[in-house]
């Protein structure tokens, strides 16, 4: 890939595929949201704050049922725990002067999709780039939690379910083109597919959550011994 | 759902624990690994995270089995030629849209 500044506005070009995603995704929380009798400005407000697709799905069943603070506050961390892997992986990939106030921004914004493009970057992420993607991101998360609760009538169904296939495209030309360039690459991400797919087979009860957490430590763990990389390689190529 | 309060606190609640999640490792590591275990770990951690969320999740993702796996298969073979990511994203929709209204 062509080194290029890593702007505002790049970020919000690279993440466009991140806004229609989350349109469609979000669509669907709108359409649950108004169905469970959630005011359009509660569901803005649990999608601007929380940013997290599983986590506000689930989040509204257990408002519904009104279920004691402590079961959210568990429930929401053992849903989002990979997070943790997540940023842990980003902070090697952030300037290290990095001011405080930018970190707690971009910790913000750290979904799965934001982190797979910025974590399949090869130079070192800024600011202002992160900053871009979140915004139109955001955008699309809030537009279609806006749309699904005043509108989720009129768009059509079939449609709704189609682009629930644009985030897992996404997700796919993020990999396909370095695993077919990279042996190593290639290995731990046949790895992690099958250990996700016996995973999900062999244990029904095991969250999303958990299963991409070990599937995914457990492969790159395996690359890690395999095809340990030099310290000068950091920088990819 | 007719508590507001209960509703406000509880979002705050769920918003605050998952962004306390993503917050700690970045307010907190600030300097670079030199592990070479550690290095190599989190280099192919994306790899192996994105392999984890897409499958099997892909196959059901478009409700139908045959629509996803042909919108899946799209993908692959876009970005196996390097098809930019909105470009790739945009065509499998399509296909999923086409191929989901053809056989329903």
């Amino acid at each position: 890939m062509v080194k290029r500044p890593l702007t505002f506005m790049s970020g919000i070009k690279d993440a466009l595929p991140i806004f229609f995603g989350y349109l469609s995704v979000s669509l669907a929380f709108g359409m649950i949201a108004a169905d469970r009798g959630m005011p359009l400005w509660t569901a803005v407000l649990f999608s601007a704050t929380c940013v997290s697709g599983t986590g506000q799905f689930v989040g509204l069943n257990l408002l519904a049922i009104s279920a004691p603070f402590i079961e959210l506050f568990c429930t929401l961390a053992i849903i989002n725990a990979r997070y943790l892997l997540m940023s842990v992986s980003l902070t090697q990939k952030m300037p290290a002067g990095m001011p405080l106030w930018q970190r707690l921004i971009v910790a913000y914004g750290n979904t799965d999709e934001i982190f797979a493009l910025a974590s399949t970057q090869t130079a070192d992420l800024t600011f202002p780039y992160m900053a871009g993607m979140i915004f139109i991101s955001v955008s699309g998360w809030l537009a279609g939690t806006i749309l699904g609760e005043i509108a989720g009538g009129i768009i059509p169904q079939s449609l709704v379910t189609a682009m629930n296939i644009a985030l897992y495209a996404m997700y796919i030309a993020l990999i396909v083109p370095d695993a077919a360039k990279s042996k190593q690459i290639a290995v731990v991400v046949l790895t992690a597919v099958t250990l996700s797919c016996v995973l999900a087979l062999i244990t029904a009860g095991l969250g999303d959550g958990w299963r991409i957490i070990i599937a995914g430590t457990a492969a790159a763990a395996l690359g890690a011994v395999l095809f340990p990389r030099d310290a000068e390689e950091g920088e990819r190529s | 759902m007719t508590n507001t309060g209960y509703v406000l606190a509880g979002i705050a609640v769920m918003s605050g624990v998952t962004w306390a999640i993503r917050m700690i490792p970045l307010a907190l590591i600030r300097r670079r690994f030199t592990n070479r275990f550690l290095l190599s770990f989190l280099y192919y951690l994306p790899y192996g995270v994105l392999a984890a969320m897409i499958f099997p999740a892909v196959f059901t993702a478009c409700g139908s089995v045959p629509v996803s796996v042909l919108a899946a298969a799209t993908a692959v073979l876009l970005s196996f030629f390097h098809a930019k990511l909105t470009f790739v994203a945009a065509v499998s929709v399509a296909v999923a849209w086409a191929v989901g209204l053809l056989i329903s």
